[in-house]
């Protein structure tokens, strides 16, 4: 293999990788908050792309995104109150059953929405021909967007969680919701705040990787997958280690093609996904006996 | 003797629905409700897996699929061009093989669909065993995301496989002839025997399942699905107990994926795509999880409505919607709902103050 194509594979992998990352980081907001695997969270990724594409039309590419953002935060908010926030102790089995008939239902609603054409955002700057030149290789600007506001977004989470006072309630419901609780933080809002911001960044997501990837209305359960084997890689809750993850599968998927053909892809990584579920459940860079704790 | 009392009942339904499409000429309904039979077969599979073993499956229209592809591609390919090859002619003399003329008057040499099924189903048990080792070890999130993974790998390999049609499927499945006089076919004429095929197929199954339920073994796996370490200190052998139930509910997919297919004459990678492992256990979810009866009833009920295309282009927005009530509402399932407790609360009462 020539060093080129080497690195427009490399370049593929980390493009993917931080898109899978993302995904996964929305299931770890979520996850931490409320112990839930939200199986809706593809869709947020898929309801970013559209709502910004269809603003697009009448707004400034900006400005579409940033409206995008804010309704379908809006979106998953409504999601939680509507179907999540009056539970009372719901079991993890029914929880799995109602995200699950979410994400069917916001699939199904884009389908009558927005049909089954294959859309995607304009390029952010430049267009698809034109390339940056980053050590003699030749790369699209969007993948620099991709990978730049992605880095962005997990700087900006880890200091969100680490130094605001909503951030640092989020992170004592995770540590003991009832302890949390006592201490007089809302739990329940807790729990719609992760629902929005998890929704945001997977809007964010969408929006950037619209231009390479396009977005079409099924998008959300294949992302939704690979965004979990990467949680899962990682450990679940750990956002940091999802991001290194995400690089990996991004990678292993990307350079897969050259062994396995592509109409073979995502069963290579759901391959992944059993292998570590069976062999390391707590992730490569989770501790089995912490992890043993956790309520799945 | 009492818990055979339904299947009584059932039998007489069974009977009473030919004979009322036979008088009103409604015979047509026939397909469709022999269709939703075998879809009923594989639902109280998943049934007693997820209902009295307590483990979720979203990977069951993988088993379907494995059943359905496997018998349907071992009885259309042709073998001819390798019939001097050692297997082949070895198999053929045997007496697996069966040759006939296609259209053009070829020779065609196909496995036998009894041998076919027998392999289909070998291979969706081994599948079952080799994968229920470790994923039922898993809980919760984990063991949904795994039979998810495996359902999506499944169809994954049917779309990618040449073999197995890619995205067309396979068609011209032919008959099979179950025993001499009893074939499997979508022929015009045989409606009736296989509206009897299919539901007598489901009739031994429930029965197989029931006395399953209420045997030992049920008790161990409804005790496991109450609290798993409880169990396991009763002196139940929990491992052992999920994977001998995840087995047996395969292998009921599997054959009403076989069975299915013969009567179709054909399937496509739509019968493997998670969105109808995600209608099974909605319609075991609806049933009442644990409730072999709501199960086979609403299984046959709605696999009927959406065959007969009342719900238009809605048809998974439908299962979406369903899911979703019946999980915030009636998580005990539509069947036992708190509402009839209170009407049974409320009659007893009646008779107290009257």
């Amino acid at each position: 293999m020539n060093p080129d194509l080497f690195f427009q594979y490399m370049l593929a992998g980390i493009t993917y990788g931080f898109l899978y990352a993302i995904v996964a980081i929305g299931f770890n907001i979520i996850y931490n908050t409320t112990g839930i695997i939200n199986f809706a969270q593809g869709e947020f990724v898929m309801l970013g792309g559209m709502f910004a594409i269809t603003l697009n039309n009448i707004l400034p590419l900006p400005l579409a995104i940033a409206a995008a953002v804010v309704i379908t935060m809006l979106i998953g908010a409504l999601l939680e109150i509507l179907f999540i926030r009056w539970l009372d102790n719901p079991s993890v089995l029914r929880m799995i059953i109602i995200t699950i008939g979410l994400s069917i239902l916001i699939r199904e609603l884009a389908l009558h929405f927005w049909g089954e054409t294959v859309f995607s955002l304009p390029y952010f700057t430049g267009n698809e021909l034109s390339t940056v030149s980053i050590l003699g290789a030749k790369v699209s600007p969007q993948v620099l967007w991709v990978i730049g506001v992605s880095i962005i977004m997990v700087t900006a989470l880890s200091l969100f969680f680490k130094f605001t006072f909503t951030g640092q309630q989020m992170r004592a419901c995770a540590a003991n919701r009832l302890a949390a609780r006592l201490c007089g933080i809302n739990a329940k809002n807790m729990v719609t705040f992760s629902f929005m911001l998890s929704a945001g960044i997977g809007a964010v997501a969408g929006s950037v990787i619209s231009p390479i990837t396009y977005t079409q209305y099924d998008i959300g359960p294949g992302l939704a997958i690979k965004g979990f084997t990467v949680a899962i890689l990682g450990g679940l809750g750990n956002s940091v280690a999802a991001v290194i993850a995400g690089l990996l599968l991004g990678l292993i998927e990307s350079f897969s093609i050259i062994v396995i053909p592509l109409a073979f892809q995502e069963a290579v990584s759901i391959s992944i996904l059993l292998i570590i579920l069976f062999v390391r459940p707590h992730g490569l860079f989770g501790r089995s006996d912490t992890a043993s704790l956790k309520e799945f | 003797m009492r818990q055979y009392f339904p299947l009584c009942i059932f039998l007489a339904l069974v009977v009473l629905i030919q004979l009322v499409t036979q008088i009103t000429e409604t015979a047509f309904y026939l397909t469709q409700l022999t269709m939703s039979a075998y879809y009923s077969l594989l639902i109280i599979g998943l049934c007693t897996i997820m209902g009295y073993a307590g483990q979720i499956s979203l990977g069951h229209a993988g088993f379907f699929a494995i059943g359905g592809y496997l018998s349907a591609g071992l009885t259309t390919h042709n073998l001819q061009p390798f019939a001097d090859t050692g297997i082949t002619s070895l198999l053929d003399k045997a007496g697996l093989l069966v040759s006939s003329k296609d259209l053009y008057g070829d020779t065609l040499l196909t496995v036998h669909p009894w041998i076919a099924c027998i392999v289909a189903i070998s291979t969706a048990v081994i599948i079952a065993l080799v994968l229920g080792g470790p994923v039922l070890k898993l809980k919760g999130h984990y063991l949904a995301m795994a039979t998810l993974g495996f359902g999506i790998i499944i169809f994954r390999i049917a779309m990618a496989t040449p073999y197995f049609g890619e995205a067309d499927g396979l068609s011209g499945v032919p008959s099979f002839t179950l025993l001499p006089g009893i074939t499997v076919s979508g022929d015009f004429g045989a409606r009736i025997i296989n509206y009897y095929i299919a539901w007598g197929t489901v009739l031994i199954g429930m029965l197989l399942l029931i006395n399953l339920v209420n045997s030992r073994m049920g008790r161990a796996l409804s005790a496991l699905h109450g609290s798993e370490e409880a169990a396991q200190a009763m002196g139940v052998n929990t491992a052992r107990a999920k994977l001998l139930t995840f087995v047996l509910s395969a292998a009921y997919a599997a054959l009403a994926g076989v069975l299915l297919t013969h009567y179709n004459g054909s399937i496509g990678p739509g019968e493997a795509g998670v969105m109808k492992s995600v209608r099974y256990v909605a319609i075991v979810a609806i049933g009442g999880m644990a409730h072999l009866w709501g199960a086979l009833i609403i299984g046959t009920l709605l696999n009927f409505m959406s065959m007969r295309g009342l719900f238009g282009s809605y048809d998974d927005a439908v299962f979406g919607i369903i899911l979703i009530l019946i999980m915030l509402f009636a998580p005990q399932g539509l069947l036992r709902l708190h509402i009839w407790k209170h009407i049974q609360k409320i009659k007893p009462k009646k008779h107290g103050t009257a």
